[in-house]
Parts: structure tokens; sequence; C-alpha cells
């Protein structure tokens, strides 16, 4: 499989770290126990177009959110996470 | 049988008649030719007998000239380089060769196993299964050594393979597998435009099936047009041909997977060079040319030495110039078949007769039986009298019910051409069924591969050109690619006509899959035993599941399960394909990684310098780390230990700490960020000052400690565990992106930039005297416990210095830049020499760290949490932080988890040890009585006896209780008591010293 890195372009699997869905958003401090437990825990298994966590850990340390569908490998999206790359100067 | 080479043809072939090869075949001496393969060599010796079958033991010759052979396996070259079920067909020969056939006991010709054959009728689909059932534990003690013994391949050498192995990329607009006419073309049209193109082609030689069966193309010979072709792809820069390399697998995106048998043509691998090599080929478009593989028909004896695919016969016959048999009969059921026919006669052999099972043969034909005055009998072969010195007498029935005798020393069979689709089914495509050349060929293929010619259906030699030319073409478009294709090159397609033919029931054995030793009845059985899926013939019959995965065989057990199923062929399906298409060497792929290389190794800064003081090294993760530092005299690894602990305790050592996890965190949101990852606050330390801290999953279980500084107002410098430090950057590169994208924070891993010593001992600080200029405080009240601060040296160099303790006496750790690690240990050693100094490896660090009560690895194991630890009162309440909330629950802090304790034996003279489990008094051990176990242990030298930290239920509140150790491993069990895990120096007055 090959991802296509937005800074380093299109590179080889081996150099990314799989982490998984990225939908579920880490709840608010105060969203209690529940939120917190559903949030660690609860996936949904998805055969299909997913949404997914990858690290760029043997390339430029970007963690990206892939759009890969689980039952071809077939990626239609990459991009970096919000934070991602530098600090916009002036930001 | 003779060593003359009396089956070599005067002339002719693709061989080099003026480099004569000597080679061995169990023993005995034989020539061949530069050209031959061990096959053809064997063949042109009048060799039939090759090799012995897998459950009965059969006498076995060869069936093919390609990798799809399912008996001519041998074990070429000896010793370590001995190496099992290689194929005659495609070994190369070379000079010295030897090779010994396979599974018979004591030789070849007589072969005790044989009587195999006798208990045959027992020895069907399922056998094992049914047989060997009971009782459980004999089939590990008795039946499988005896099987094992009875059945089965080649033997490898047992000993570790001398040669390297190699492993690389390459990348390209398209990647052609296959060099026959549709390959060449496909190159021809895709270099022209201005492809990268990789052409890959398993074979020694480029030509495919046209060095066999020849043709005109463009008006030329076809061993022209190849010869013509071959010029102007080499000619182009950005073409590789790549001979001797088999694409073997399609992977997700784009990547393909072949493998490159760089020296095995040779005895040895030249020095400095690879016996094969993996290739991991990225292509913008796939091209398979793979051709298509001729498939027997199944009748009885159709094992018999010198039964041959009538496509083989052709290759030895006119690329090797040898030949299988004087007196030829030809069994086919299709057009193609008759070719071989055409090359006999042309080559002066004789033809016995053509049996074919079309009711209609071509007048063109007619004639040439006419002309070579052999009868053409409309029909099938029922059996094959025959033994290990080949084929006799060959049975035919006739169309009508008659029967027929044919004598022959050879049988060329023709069943129609199987497509080779597995390349293009490598994804779970299923190829579809064609019934006009009654085979399946590809329906699909992986995203960017198309199949052409022959792999594709298109059999006629027009047809492939056309077709690999066209694929080419468009592929290197796809590719972006838009030069002058040029002309096509142009032949003529001949006839192709087949009437569906797979088995001829009749007595005897008739075998499906040949290397496996599947026969038609055993597909029978498994379709009466209620195995009809294919799947499930697959694995009741072991069909296809040998090292040609079934290449000959699996189209004829479909069909046969079909048949006695009632159900059409398209109906059953064929099974799952799945690469590699070929046998691939495990070292190939792991190519140099291997033994010392099997991951890298990671020195610390004073590595060198280490290891001429003689220390001993442990591998931590991928670094070497100094464990000890024996000296003369020391009796074993304790004595030296415990003398670098009490160096420490009483005056001054040091220690290489670079490997721990290093990482700057600079911005404006610094500290905010830390006070979110760790459970304590860091956005309230003071610059200049060091602080502990604790990390969480997010599940509230530990992660990793460390220390942590403030460098600057917007600078902390952060430190990991040795173990997590790769896990940590990654974890907080999460936080910092994806959780908290809001704070303006950045990361930088500085491990490898840092040189890093632990300084420790109550002389510490008269040896950092002689190393940091003296105009630095160094007093309590100008460096406090916990302070962190930059430092000029002595000369010019400027050092970070920490004043934290994790030996638990007066202790700092200085930090440089990397390259001056080495220099900086040499320096410690001189300037320390007044006081003493003793460098200390990781077990004398292990014991402070428990003598002072410290968790390390074995506490933080993905368990425990920070109240088990102890350190529960370090969690903030004041903010949010990662983990805090699933820390909160109930399970986690019960009152009755395994927490952290000192443990000591009662008995001052016994050894503790790790592992041991921790019981009630007066309680049976068990799972039921289990309160916990011992997880890190010392010999302690300032308390003189064995000591260690424990996980135990409510252990802190039963400081002094006298527990069981239990330890079931070692057989011991013996009393030790619960207490402080701090042993030493608990107020910790020493480090604030």
């Amino acid at each position: 499989m090959r991802i296509t890195c937005p800074f380093c372009g299109e590179r080889e699997l081996g150099e990314f770290t799989y982490l998984g869905d990225a939908k579920p958003q880490r709840p608010a401090a105060d969203a209690g126990e529940d939120a917190v437990y559903d949030y660690v825990y609860l996936r949904d298994n998805i055969a299909g177009v997913m949404s997914e966590h990858w690290y760029h850990g043997g390339g430029c340390r970007a963690w990206l959110k892939v759009t890969r569908n689980t039952l071809t490998h077939e990626i239609s999206a990459v991009e970096a996470a919000a934070g991602a790359g530098a600090a916009k100067v002036g930001a | 049988m003779a060593g003359d080479q009396a089956n070599r043809l005067t002339s002719g072939g693709l061989i080099d008649r003026s480099t004569a090869l000597s080679f061995r075949f169990d023993g005995k001496a034989f020539l061949g030719f530069k050209g031959d393969t061990l096959a053809s060599a064997l063949v042109a010796n009048g060799v039939k007998l090759v090799g012995r079958s897998f459950k009965y033991h059969r006498p076995r010759g060869i069936l093919t000239a390609g990798s799809e052979e399912p008996n001519a396996l041998v074990e070429l070259r000896s010793g370590a380089r001995r190496e099992a079920n290689t194929k005659a067909t495609t070994a190369e020969l070379y000079e010295g060769l030897e090779a010994a056939s396979q599974n018979r006991w004591p030789s070849l010709n007589f072969d005790v196993m044989s009587v195999n054959q006798l208990f045959a009728p027992i020895f069907v689909a399922g056998f094992y299964y049914k047989t060997f059932m009971w009782p459980a534990k004999f089939w590990e003690a008795i039946y499988e050594p005896a099987i094992r013994r009875a059945a089965g391949l080649g033997r490898a050498s047992g000993v570790s393979d001398p040669d390297h192995y190699d492993k690389a990329w390459a990348h390209c607009d398209v990647v052609i597998a296959g060099s026959g006419p549709a390959g060449l073309a496909a190159a021809l049209a895709a270099g022209r435009s201005g492809a990268r193109v990789i052409l890959c082609e398993e074979d020694f030689v480029l030509g495919g099936r046209l060095l066999a069966d020849g043709g005109t193309i463009d008006g030329l010979p076809a061993a022209e047009w190849i010869a013509r072709a071959v010029a102007e792809l080499t000619a182009m820069p950005d073409v590789r041909l790549m001979t001797r390399t088999t694409l073997f697998g399609v992977y997700d995106g784009g990547t393909y997977g072949a493998i490159e048998r760089v020296n095995d043509h040779l005895p040895v691998p030249p020095e400095h060079q690879v016996r094969q090599r993996l290739w991991r080929i990225v292509a913008k478009r796939c091209v398979v040319a793979a051709g298509a593989i001729e498939r027997p028909i199944v009748f009885a004896g159709n094992d018999t030495p010198g039964v041959m695919m009538a496509s083989a016969m052709r290759s030895y016959i006119s690329r090797y110039a040898a030949t299988p048999a004087r007196r030829i009969a030809l069994f086919t059921n299709n057009e193609d078949g008759w070719r071989t026919a055409e090359t006999a006669i042309a080559a002066g052999l004789q033809v016995a007769a053509v049996i074919d099972a079309r009711p209609h043969v071509s007048p063109a034909h007619r004639s040439l039986a006419s002309k070579g005055g052999f009868p053409v009998l409309h029909g099938a072969v029922s059996s094959v009298d025959g033994g290990k010195n080949g084929v006799r007498k060959i049975s035919v029935s006739l169309t009508g019910g008659a029967r027929a005798e044919v004598e022959a020393d050879g049988l060329a069979v023709s069943g129609g051409w199987n497509p080779a689709v597995g390349l293009t089914s490598y994804h779970r495509g299923r190829p579809k069924w064609r019934d006009d050349i009654a085979a399946f060929v590809p329906d699909g293929a992986p995203p960017g591969m198309v199949a052409a010619g022959a792999a594709n259906g298109a059999f006629g030699l027009g047809a492939c050109l056309r077709e690999g030319f066209e694929a080419g073409a468009a592929a290197a478009r796809d590719a972006g690619r838009s030069g002058n294709i040029g002309s096509m090159p142009v032949a003529d397609d001949e006839a192709f006509s087949i009437s569906p033919l797979w088995h001829i029931a009749g007595k005897g054995k008739a075998f499906v899959d040949q290397q496996h030793d599947v026969t038609a009845s055993d597909v029978e059985l498994a379709q009466r035993e209620g195995f009809q899926s294919v799947e499930h013939l697959k694995r009741y019959t072991t069909l296809g599941m040998a090292t040609d995965q079934g290449k000959t065989s699996n189209v004829a057990g479909l069909a046969i399960m079909a048949a006695v199923t009632g159900k059409s062929i398209p109906e059953t399906g064929t099974t799952i394909y799945r690469p590699p298409y070929v046998p691939v060497a495990i070292g190939a792929f792991a190519g140099h990684h291997r033994d010392e290389n099997f991951h890298a190794t990671r020195l610390t800064p004073s590595h060198h310098w280490a290891a001429e003081q003689g220390a001993v090294f442990v591998d931590t993760g991928l670094w070497k780390r100094a464990q000890w530092y024996p000296r003369a005299g020391e009796k074993d690894w304790l004595e030296s230990v415990t003398r670098e602990v009490k160096a420490v305790r009483n005056g001054v050592g040091f220690c290489d700490v670079s490997t721990l996890g290093k990482i700057d965190v600079h911005g404006a949101d610094a500290g905010a960020f830390l006070d979110r990852v760790y459970i304590n606050a860091f956005s309230s330390l003071a610059v200049g000052k060091a602080r502990y801290g604790l990390m969480l999953r997010e599940d509230g279980i530990v992660y990793d400690d460390g220390t942590t500084s403030r460098l600057a107002e917007d600078h902390y410098f952060l430190t990991t565990t040795t173990a997590k430090a790769g896990l940590v950057m990654q974890h907080l590169e999460f936080c910092r992106q994806v959780l908290f994208p809001e704070l303006d924070v950045q990361l930088t891993s500085v491990s490898d930039q840092w040189a890093q010593f632990s300084i420790a001992g109550p002389k510490t600080r008269d040896l950092l005297k002689e190393i940091v200029d003296p105009a630095e405080d160094l007093s309590n009240e100008g460096f406090p416990f916990m302070g962190a601060r930059e430092v000029k040296l002595r000369g010019d160099l400027k050092a970070r210095l920490f004043r934290i303790s994790f030996s638990g006496e007066m202790a700092f750790e200085i930090s440089l830049p990397a390259r001056y690690g080495e220099a900086m240990a040499r320096n410690l050693m001189v300037a320390g020499k007044p006081f003493g100094v003793t460098p200390y490896g990781t077990e004398a660090l292990g014991v402070m760290r428990i003598e002072k009560g410290h968790v390390a690895g074995p506490e933080l194991n993905g368990t425990t949490t920070a109240g088990d630890l102890g350190l529960g009162k370090m969690m903030s309440t004041r903010k949010d932080f990662i983990g805090r909330v699933m820390a909160g629950r109930e399970a986690l802090t019960a009152p009755n988890r395994q927490v952290v304790v000192g443990i000591k034996p009662t008995d001052k003279g016994r050894h503790l040890r790790s592992g041991a489990h921790v019981i009630p008094k007066g309680e049976t051990p068990g799972p039921d009585n289990d309160q916990g176990y011992v997880t890190s242990v010392c010999f302690s030298p300032v308390l003189d006896q064995w000591i260690g930290l424990g996980l135990v239920e409510r252990g802190r509140e039963r400081i002094g209780e006298i527990v069981l150790a239990h330890d079931p491993l070692r057989g011991e069990d013996y009393d030790v008591e619960l207490c402080n895990p701090v042993f030493y120096d608990p107020d910790g007055g020493r480090q604030r010293g």
C-alpha cells in the first residue's frame, strides 16, 4: 500500500503507523465518564470507506487523516491533522 | 541410459555446443551444454526416471519444461547450499552441478517404499484424518514421525545458508511479466513511447514460447525477430530487461513483488555478490504477458515416465535439441497439440500415432500424417503400460467403442491451455470461463493491471503480438507517455479448436495432481463424502497444495468435480489464487536482515570507550548498553556490580544514560501542553527547575515516566524511558496535532543529539568542579536539588546540568552534544581519578533504583495505575489530562488493587527471585490465593541481602506482614516480609545533601 503524504509525497506503507478510526472526538473535560468510555473503547468495525489516523513516523512525523476502503485498500483522500506541520507565524 | 548425450540431436537448439558442462545426478556423471536446464540435459542423456512420488513412491519423469513442473524436483547442490524441491526444468546447468533425486530409499531405481502402491486403496483422500485419529497422544509420538519419514519431498540442508540475499526497490511506468511475443510487443510499444519499462522474464533467455515454437513475425523467423526486438529495447535507456526474474505477486497501490535469481546459475555466487534479490517494483501500470500453461489429460498411467506435455516435448526437441523419446505418440484434444507431431517429424523422429479426441482433423494434418506415415486415431488414451524405464505401450479407446494399441516410448499429451491467471487474480479476482477455448481467462485485474496474449486467452501468434502491443501502448499512455509507438509487429494467427476432455475412466491410477499424488478417484471420493466445494476439495484431497500450487492440476481437478456433481465448470468455480506465483526463499524476504543485522544497532556516545574498558553489553531494544565493567580478579557479575554500587554510594561513579528519549518542547503553550499530557502540572514549574512527570494512557493506565526540565519560559526539555522513546514521541505528536491543535507548541526529537551522563555519589561535586567552569556555583544554594540549567565547562564548551537522582545519592546529570560524549567519558575518568571515580552499568543502576524503591519497566507494565505505583497523589485535580477520567473508574481505584511494595526474604541468606507469587501465610498456593508477584529483585550491597519490589494486593497496608513467596517454576517456597519499598535513605537526605 502507498500513502500520499501531503508533506512528503507518495510513500510506502512501511513508513507509516496505523492508529485507527479517526471519527471519535476526544470529549470535553466535563463530558463525563460515559462519553470518555465511548471515546476510548467503542469503535465501528467498518467494511468499506473509513476515515483513519496514520502516523508518518518514517518521514515528517505528521499525523494524517486517511480515507481508505477497508475492503479494497483504495485510498481516496489524505489530509494532514489540524495541528500538523509547523506553527503558522502570525496566525 | 547413457552418459554420452545419446538423445541429443546433431544440430539445432539454443545450446552452446562449444561449451560442454559436466554434472552429476544421483552420483552418476553426465555431460550437457551451456544453455541446458538440468531437465534438458537429463533428457539428452536418456534419463527418464528422475524422482519418486510423494505418497505412493511411484516412479516419475519430467512432465513439463517450465516452472509449472510437478514431478522433476531434485535436491540441488550439497552441504549448506543443498536446496530441496528444486525444479530440474528451471535449474540452469552449470559446470559441476550436483543433484539428487528425492523421496526414495535406498535408491531411485529400487525404492522399498514403493510397496505403498500395494496399500494404495487405503491411502485415499482424507486418509490421515480418518486413520490416525485415536488415541490422540499417538499423533505426535508415533503417527506423525512415521508419516513424515514415508511421505515428503526433499530434505533441507539443516545448516545456516552461507549465501547473501538482497532486497531492492524499483520504480517505473510499466512493468511487464513475461517476454513471449505479447511481452516483447508490449515492451516495444511502451518503450518507444518513452515510458520507463521493467520487463521480468523468469527464464534465462528472452522469447517465451517463441523459443520452442518459432513462427514468422514481420516476415522474419522468430529468432531473428526476437534478436531485433531485444536489440531495440536494450538501446532504450529507460527500458530494463530482467531475465531470471519472476514477477510473483501484486500488492496494494501498484506494488509488485519479483524474485531475481541473480546467481542461481552458478555453483557459488561470486565474491561480494548475492544469490537472489527480492524486488519491490512500484509501477503505474502492469501488463501480464505470462502466457499459458498446457494442461494434462487424466488417464490411467498418466504419470509414467515418458508421458510429457506436448509443448514440453517441443521445447526439448526445438530449444534444447534433446529427444525425450525415439518413437512418439501424441494424444491431443486440440489443434495446438499437433505442433508436436510437426516438430518431431521435422527433427527426424518417428511418430507412432496421433490420438485426437476431436471428431475432425484438418486436411493439413491429414497430409502430415500420410507424409510421416503414422495413423490418426480418433478417440482417447485409456491407459499406458510402462514403468520406471518409461512408456512401452499405449491403449486407446477409439470413438465408436473399438480399442487400439500403440507402441511408443514417449507420449506427448495436450489437453488445451490454461492462461496463467495467477497475477490477475491475486486480489481475490475470480477468472471467468470461456467455452470457445475451454479455459478460465482473467475477469478484470487489480487496479493498473491488464493481461495480454495467451495470459488473456489469445493463443494465436498474431493475436499475442497485437494484444501485447496495444496493452503496452495503453499502459504507457496512462502513465503519461506519448511518444511515437511505431508500427505493430504482425504475424498470422493459427487456427485453434478444442473439444474439452479431462478424464478417461479406466483401470489403474489416473493422477490429477502428480506432486501430491491426488488421483481422479480421490476427487470422486471427496464428492461422495460431501467435500464438493472446490475449497473443500482442495483441502480434503490436498489437490493443488504442493510446491507447484496445482499449476498443471487445478483446472482438471475442478472439471472432474464438475462432472461428478453434474454442474458446469464455471458453476464449480476456482479456488482463491494467492501469491507467490513460484516459491520464494524465506532468505530472500529476510535479505540482509539476519543475524547481527536482523535489526539496526544503536550505540551510546561512550560505547567505544566502554568497550575499551571491557564492559559487558546488554541489548536494550536497539541499544547496546554497558551492563557492568568487570575488573581483573572478580569472579562473577555480582561481585562487579556490588563493587560499582558501593563505589557510587561511598564515592562517585558515572553512567551513560543517553539512551533515554529526549524531546524539546517549544512554544508559548508548551507548559499548557505538558499539563495535558502529564498527570501533574508543568506550567507552574519555574524556569531552571526539573520535575518528575508521569503520563497515562487515555484508559487511565500508566504509560511512561521521566523528568522534564524548564530551560526557558517557552522551552522544556522532556525525557522518556529508553523503551518508550519512539512511542512517546508518536503519542505526543498525536496529542499536539490531533487532540490539541489550538496550542502553540512544537516538538523536536533530540534523543540522538545529546549525550547524557549520570554522575552520582557523595563526591560528585568534587568531580564536577574539575569539569565545569570554576565560576559556576554548584553548592546546594547555587544549584539546589531538582535544579536544571546551562553551565559553562572548563574550556569553552557549554553543557546542561540537571540535579536529579535515580540512585538516591547526591547526583547530577550532565548533557552535552553527542559528539562530545566519548570525550566526556574519558575526561570524567581522568578528572575523577583522585576521587576513585567508577563507571557503572545498567545493573548497578537497577540495584540502586530498587534500593530507592523507584519504579521502572517491570512496574510500569501496562496494567498499573498511578495509585498502584504509589504516585496517586501526583494526579492533579485542577486540570484535565490524558487518562484522567478513565483513571477514576471504580476498578482502577478499588482498595484491593495490587500495589507496589518492598519485599525481602525473612532468611537473609535467601535468594529472592522475580516472578515468585505472593500467597498469604497458611493458605494453599494457587490462583485463588494469589495476591500478586515479585516484579524486580537485586542483591542490595547496603542491606547485604536480596531485596525486591512487588505488586501485592493492599500491599501498602500490610507493611511488616510475613507472606509466602511461591515460585512453582523453580520449585521454591519461602517466607518474605512486605516492607517499605524505599529500602535506602527513606527521607531522601542524601540526594538533597
